[in-house]
Parts: structure tokens; C-alpha cells; sequence
């Protein structure tokens, strides 16, 4: 994962080579060099500056393949001024890119034990490698359990995938959306009330979280009242993060840098910044 | 199903937790195993709290009307409770539950599991003390699905 060999402040050239449209508002772009030459590697959690000329830059965590070398993958809500016109970019179209940067997902962490994966919305999107890179190494694992959250059936991300995933051995996919018309057959409730369809064990469990902030504080709860410790839990955060590599301060969270100190942290970390008003 | 297989079943169950062999024993004395269809609604807005639910297989979805449309409000599975009201005395339902798939269940008449409750208050206080832990998880879902998490900022749902 050769981080060192990837530009800091100066964005690579790079053109999008394929966009697909997700949901209604979220799309996955797929970013190649535009040299030909091989994009640098990545980590599951780690996230790109993605630069749209004359608009603005801003961080995306990477979606895709870690195996699948040479391209990026990025899985991009439209909420803003910078992800719409980043969104609505056509395939061959140029984009700037940094990275990839951060720390990521500690998978070794979970080596020979149960991989419980948390996601809510687009948090997904970066947890999605993660799902990857346990399928491609499954006998280092014992089960996976990925419990998905959305805000209803229209926003759900990677139903393809998530099916496929399901059929797979020791391993189990539940999904819910928070409202759901009565064409809608699967849960409706929020991603904490998956839990009860879950026989845990806590002692062999490491859990890796990301969606909203509120959604992880809730899901932290439940975790921790089931006797999952903090140390085993892994979150993404998400703040205002601008240089990327420790160095303006917009993401500061207490003592860390989101950009450089995370964007993942052990749960046991975060603890006493995660509730303070402010930060 | 008889009383002692009944009684193993709601060892297992969740909403049993922390009841001593004489309490579940007493929960099995008034149980009955019931089964319902997919798509079958097992009680309508409006109806009388008679009966209590707990799901062993299968899924409810509870739903409510409003012109023109019927929404979901929430889906119970395997291990949760339904009817929850009829415990409290209330007189009608405030939802209708629909079955999603077919249903097994074991069904208690909320008469005699009160009437129950007024003779042995040891087990009326476990029972209203699981109840209440039903009622504050169903509060803090409510309350954490009224947040509406995922919506972009500045999107209202309704």
C-alpha cells in the first residue's frame, strides 16, 4: 500500500473511466491515471481527495476492490455543490486526485475471530472493502455478520452485492431501512434493532462502524451492553477535512487529526471526544 | 406443543430472560402455540387487546394507516413480542400487524397473564419488568428513527 509514493498536496491527474448510478443520488465512479499508469494502492478505510476542477476539492473514502489494482473506486452521495458536479462528470472527464490517505480498518485485528460489520447509509461505502477483503481471505476468519441500515428502500447500496454476500458461507446479511411502504418485504426499523436477530459472541467479535455519527454512538451502546469491548470497536469518522495530512487543523477531534490520526478509531480512543458538545 | 415443550421454548426466548423456572412454568401453563400465514393480518387498528404474541419464527410488520397509504412503522422477527399493549389494559390497538412471512408464534390470553400477575406479584413484577424493557427499546428506536439519520442535511421526510 505505497502511501509514500502518493503526491500530498498536488493532485494527480486522473479521468473517470466508468460512473454508475447507485440509488437515485449516490454514484460509484471509477477513477484511472490518465498517463495509463497504475493508480497507487489502498488500504480498506482509506480515503482520496478528490478534486474537481474549478469547484473544489473534498475526501472520499475509497469504495472498491482492494485487489483490483490500478483503479480507484469511490462511492459518492450528491448533497453538495462539489459531489454534484463531481457526480456528473462523464466517463473520460478529468478529476485531481490525493492519496490515498489515513489509517485504516485494523482487519488483522480480527484474524480467527467473528467480523461484525455496522453500516449505515453511505457508510457502507467504506466498509465495503472490508467485506471484499474478508470474502477473499475467508479462513482467516470465522463468520461474517454485516447489519445495513438505510433510509428506505430506494437508498439501499449495493443490493447485488449485498444478495451475493448472503449466499455466501458464515455468512449472514440483515438489512433494514427506517420507512418502508408496504411493497417493501424486509425490516423496517432502525440498524440498532438488528441486534436482536444476532446471537453474538462477544469475547470473539471485532466490530467496524460507519454512517452517521448519531447512528455509531447508538450502535456503540448496543454493542458495548452485549460485552463487546471498546478496543474491539472500529469506527470511521467523518470531519472537515481539508489538507489531508495533518497539517491545516479544519478536522480536529480533541488530540487527533481525523485525516491522519483517522479517519478509523478504536472506540476506546474516541471515547471521551465522541459526546463533547463542539468538537 | 405440550406444557414441557412449551416450557423449553420460553427458556430460549429473549423476552424471558431473567425469569426463574417457576415463572416460566407459569408463562407455559398459559401458552398456546399458534400459526399464521404470510400476508396474514393478525389484528387491525382499532381491535381489542386481547392477546399477546411472542414470535418464535417469522415476521410481523406493524403498520398504521393514513389516507390513501399504509405505512410501516416497524418489523418484529423471531425472538420479539407483539401486543404489548394488551398487558397494560389498553382497549383498542394503535397499529394493525401484518405477517410478512409465515408466523409461528405462542399466543397468552392478556386476561388471564394479568390475572396471573394480581395473584403472584413476584411474577407480575418480572413480567411488567421485561415489559418495560420492551416499551423503553421501542422508545429509543422511535426516537432514534424520528432523527432520520440519513437524510441529507436540510431534507425533511414529510
Amino acid at each position: 500500500m505505497s502511501c509514500a509514493a502518493a503526491p500530498l498536496m498536488t493532485p494527480l491527474a486522473a479521468r473517470l473511466a466508468r460512473v454508475d448510478k447507485e440509488t437515485h443520488d449516490t454514484f460509484t465512479l471509477t477513477l484511472e491515471r490518465a498517463d495509463g499508469q497504475p493508480l497507487a494502492g489502498f488500504a480498506p478505510g482509506q480515503f482520496s481527495m478528490l478534486y474537481v476542477y474549478g469547484v473544489g476539492e473534498l475526501p472520499i473514502s475509497i469504495s472498491g476492490d482492494p485487489n483490483d489494482p490500478g483503479r480507484l473506486v469511490y462511492t459518492v452521495r450528491s448533497v453538495g455543490r462539489a459531489t454534484h458536479a463531481l457526480v456528473n462528470r462523464r466517463p473520460g472527464e478529468a478529476v485531481g486526485v490525493r492519496g490515498p490517505f489515513g489509517r485504516p480498518w485494523p482487519l488483522e485485528a480480527a484474524r480467527g475471530k467473528d467480523v461484525l460489520v455496522v453500516a449505515g447509509g453511505i457508510g457502507l461505502a467504506p466498509l465495503r472493502p472490508v467485506i471484499l477483503e474478508v470474502l477473499r481471505r475467508r479462513d482467516d476468519f470465522v463468520r461474517l455478520i454485516v447489519l445495513y441500515g438505510a433510509r428506505s428502500p430506494k437508498d439501499l447500496l449495493f443490493r447485488k452485492q449485498l444478495a451475493g454476500w448472503a449466499r455466501q458461507p458464515d455468512t449472514q446479511v440483515l438489512t433494514t431501512v427506517d420507512y418502508g411502504g408496504t411493497s417493501w418485504r424486509g425490516h423496517v426499523g432502525v440498524v440498532t434493532t438488528l441486534f436482536r436477530q444476532l446471537r453474538l459472541h462477544p469475547a470473539q467479535t471485532v466490530a467496524y462502524v460507519c454512517g452517521p455519527e448519531m447512528m455509531m454512538r447508538f450502535v456503540v451502546r448496543q454493542l458495548e451492553s452485549r460485552g463487546v469491548p471498546g478496543s474491539e470497536i472500529f469506527l470511521s469518522m467523518e470531519r472537515n477535512m481539508k489538507c489531508a495530512v495533518g497539517s491545516c487543523g479544519h478536522c480536529q477531534l480533541g488530540p487527533y487529526f481525523v485525516c491522519k490520526d483517522g479517519p478509523v478509531f478504536s472506540y476506546d480512543r474516541l471515547r471521551p471526544w465522541m459526546e463533547r458538545h463542539e468538537l | 406443543m405440550d406444557t414441557k415443550s412449551l416450557y423449553e421454548v420460553l427458556r430460549e426466548h429473549p423476552f424471558l430472560e431473567g425469569f426463574k423456572p417457576p415463572h416460566i412454568q407459569k408463562m407455559a401453563e398459559l401458552a398456546h402455540e399458534v400459526q399464521f400465514t404470510r400476508d396474514q393480518v393478525v389484528f387491525r387498528e382499532g381491535d381489542e387487546c386481547g392477546m399477546f404474541y411472542l414470535i418464535l419464527e417469522g415476521k410481523v410488520a406493524l403498520e398504521v394507516s393514513a389516507p390513501g397509504r399504509i405505512m410501516r412503522i416497524t418489523t418484529l422477527a423471531a425472538g420479539d413480542e407483539l401486543g404489548w399493549s394488551s398487558l397494560l389494559m389498553e382497549d383498542r390497538k394503535h397499529f394493525q400487524a401484518r405477517t410478512l412471512e409465515p408466523v409461528r408464534a405462542l399466543a397468552f390470553d392478556a386476561a388471564r397473564l394479568r390475572q396471573t400477575c394480581e395473584q403472584d406479584h413476584g411474577f407480575g413484577y418480572l413480567l411488567m419488568r421485561a415489559l418495560l424493557r420492551v416499551v423503553s427499546g421501542r422508545l429509543q428506536d422511535t426516537r432514534m428513527q424520528l432523527l432520520d439519520l440519513y437524510a441529507p442535511r436540510g431534507v425533511k421526510l414529510i
